[in-house]
Order: structure tokens, then sequence, then C-alpha cells
């Protein structure tokens, strides 16, 4: 291997395959957040946690190159601009702020309970990426501080 | 009634960390400590004996559930208590940088 | 056993972790032992039939160690032995503080039994919540409708502490940038 940061083959090899799942669980966790344990928060911190793997594993530079982080800040910032846009439609359309206006559908369905969905994949989306960001700028501190020395 | 006692207990343990250590990063963990406690209180005063956890299942309606409004106002807290904890962190590590400890009675000297 | 029995367990355990936790000389095991109340936390949650909860704070506790360990572990530092005043004011605090405990025995004999909750706002919740919201988890629907704008409130706090971590981190960077020909050596 030509290139020596992260951890060794075996990690990057298991990693390759792992993080694939971890990401499918933060994916069933977030979707099924209004039928079963779990919801935007969790699912949320599982994905930011496969992120950080990735890091951990193959170190920073391979995420740089292959994720704008600006862009991560990106959707962190207008999922929470996103929230409050739903709000707001709410309100035109439900007849209150943050009213539930999409058919509520059957019980125990996949799609059901109206925005209760939207609002946990929202969640999801701030909460990894917040999460993912604070991480990675710590990890950056650190490393200036290291070659400082 | 001994579970509550206990639980600030908890809660004390966290205030005499914060009041007499001096290692700015014992003082971060009293307050996470501290937030361990204030959490588990309201959940405890949401148990009900007997009864199920709040999610509907397909094999029956029931609904002798606990309480699930001081659930969803935990749920809350625990997310904010993170990121209370990632802002000290930061604080605390720029202080490191500008003083090179973490002592809190040095940096109070040095600040004046 | 009884859940309060497993409770009460739990709670002691705790107890003990978070005093080991602060007595601690060595950062690493602080964190470690800190580590071990949060994951009490989570087991006590799922005593307490709060599922949703059991697992947030199980995720959580696990990110809160990877940012206490990137963050401290590695640095050098030595604090020093405690002078005599500093063990005074311990016994003091510890005097005073058990002091409190005592007195407040008699304000959790107010408190409504453990096991019986006074269950009144949220018995709406329990009974029409599935009808209203067509949300079977309870907690959710709770979070996400009836009460959608506390969290609008929360993912405000959220975004803002994050911002205050990037502002604060981000200034260092930006000063030592122009500053780069200072050479200011430490």
């Amino acid at each position: 291997m030509k290139q020596t940061e992260g951890m060794t083959l075996i990690v990057k090899t298991v990693t390759r395959i792992s993080v694939w799942m971890i990401l499918l669980y933060g994916l069933y966790i977030i979707l099924h957040g209004h039928i079963s344990p779990g919801g935007g928060f969790a699912g949320g911190v599982i994905i930011a946690l496969a992120f950080l793997n990735v890091m951990l594993a193959y170190g920073r530079d391979f995420i740089k190159r292959w994720v704008n982080i600006g862009f991560l800040h990106d959707i962190e910032s207008s999922s929470a601009a996103l929230f409050l846009a739903i709000g707001i439609l709410g309100m035109a359309v439900g007849g209150g702020f943050l009213a539930n206006f999409i058919s509520h559908g059957k019980l125990f369905h996949l799609l059901s309970a109206g925005t209760i969905p939207i609002l946990n994949i929202v969640i999801a989306a701030k909460v990894s990426m917040g999460l993912f960001v604070v991480v990675w700028t710590l990890s950056i501190f650190h490393l200036d501080k290291g070659g400082k020395k | 009634m001994i579970v509550y006692i206990l639980c600030f207990a908890l809660f004390l343990v966290g205030i005499y960390g914060a009041l007499t250590k001096r290692d700015l990063i014992k003082i971060i963990l009293s307050i996470g400590i501290m937030g361990y406690a204030a959490n588990l209180m309201f959940i405890l005063f949401a148990y009900k004996t007997g009864a199920s956890f709040a999610i509907l299942t397909e094999e029956g309606i029931n609904t002798n559930m606990v309480d699930p409004l001081p659930q969803a106002l935990i749920l809350t807290s625990i997310v904010i208590e993170l990121g209370i904890t990632a802002l000290l962190v930061t604080l605390a590590i720029r202080l490191f940088e500008k003083y090179k400890t973490f002592d809190i009675t040095k940096i109070r000297r040095l600040s004046g | 056993m009884p859940v309060e029995t497993w409770l009460i367990f739990i709670l002691g355990f705790m107890i003990l972790g978070s005093i080991i936790a602060l007595e601690l000389k060595d950062i690493l095991s602080s964190v470690i032992s800190i580590g071990i109340v949060g994951l009490g936390v989570s087991v006590a949650f799922l005593f307490l039939q709060a599922l949703d909860l059991a697992i947030v704070q199980f995720l959580f506790e696990i990110f809160a160690l990877i940012i206490l360990v990137r963050a401290f572990i590695g640095k050098e530092y030595h604090i020093k032995e405690p002078s005599k005043s500093h063990v005074i004011q311990t016994v003091v605090t510890i005097v005073v503080l058990l002091s409190i405990l005592a007195l407040s025995i008699n304000v959790f004999r107010l408190l409504p039994q453990f096991g019986e909750p006074i269950f009144s706002t949220a018995r709406h919740y329990v009974e029409n919540g599935a009808k209203e919201t067509g949300a079977a988890n309870i907690v959710t629907a709770i979070i996400l409708d009836y009460r959608a704008y506390d969290t609008l409130g929360e993912v405000t706090v959220l975004f803002t502490a994050i911002l205050g971590v990037l502002a604060i981190l981000k200034t260092r960077s930006k000063t030592t940038s122009p500053a780069g020909g200072d050479h200011e050596t430490n």
C-alpha cells in the first residue's frame, strides 16, 4: 500500500464491507421511526458514526478527497431551514404551525403518519452532518497543533 | 422512594465534582453527570408499574403504557447535552492552547 | 426481581462509577468511567420501558466518548498536588452536600410513589395519539406532531452549539495564516 495514512489493511477491508451495513441500519432506524423505536436522532448518530468509522480507518485525507466538508455543513444548515419551511407549509395548508397536513394513512404502514417521517429525515440529516462536522473540525485542530509542535 | 434519593445523590456527586475539582476536564465530566441524573429523574417519574413501552404493536392495542411525555422531553434534552459537551470541550481546548494547562486556578492567575 | 431492585443496583453502580471518575488521576480512566455511567443510564432507561431513549442515550454516549477521547488524550499536563486549603474546601463541600441530601429526604416523601405517576397530561396522547397522528410510536408522535415546536427549538439549540464550536475553533486558523510570518516559536 502506497498510502500510509489511516490504519492497517485488515481494518480498511473490514470497514469497506461493514460501513454500508451501518449506513443501511441507520436508514432503517430513520425511516421506521414512527412505527418502531428509533427515529431521526438515533439514526442520525448512527450515520455520523459510519462517517466517523471511515475517517478513523482511512485517514482524514481520504474523506477530504471524497466528500466536500463545506457541502456537509450546507446540508446541516439547510435542514434546519427545511424544518422551518415544513412548519410554515403546515401553517399555509393545515391551519397551524407545524401542523400534520399530509393524510395519515394506515397505522403500522411505512408510508403513514403524514409529516412525521419527513421531519424524521430532516432531523437525521441535521444531527448526522452536524456531529460529523464537529468531530472533523476537532480532529483538524488536533492535527494543526501536532504539526506546530 | 429510595430510587429518587439515589438519583438525587448522583446529582450531588456531579455538584461535588464541579465545586471541588480544579481540572477543567473533570468539571466537564461533572456537568455530564448532573445531566444524566436530571434525565434519569424525569424517566423515573414517568414509570408505571406493570405498564408496557409507549409504542403500539400490531398484536392488539393496549393503552396501559408508561407516561410518554417525559420521554419525549428527555429525548431532546440528551441531544442538547451532547451539543453542550462539544462546546465545553472546544472551549477547554482553546484555554489549553492559550495557557498550556487545564488547572483552573492557574488560568485564573494568568488572566489578571 | 422487581424493577426497583434492579434500579437501585444500577444507580449504586453509577454513583460508584462517577465518584471513581472524579477521583482518578488518569484522564483516560476517568473518561472511560464516565462511559460506564452513561451506559448505566441507558440500561436504566431499558428497565423503565423507554426504548427510544435507551437507543439514543447509548449512541450519544459513544459519540461523547469519542469527542472526549479525541480532544483530551495525549495532552501532557500536570495538576499540582492539592494544598491544605483545598482539603478543607473538599471536606466542607462534602459535609454541605450530605446535609442537603439528608434534609431533602422529606421532599421525596411528598412526591408520588415510584410506579404510580400522576399521568394526567399524557392520558390524551396515549389514548388518541395513534388515531390523531397515524404514528404507532407515541414518543415520536409527541416530539414531531404535538410538540414539534419544542423540537424546532431543540434543532435551533443544536445548530447554535455546532456553530459555536466551528466559530471558536476556526478563528485560530484565520489568525495563524496571516500571522504565519511572525514565527512565534514556543
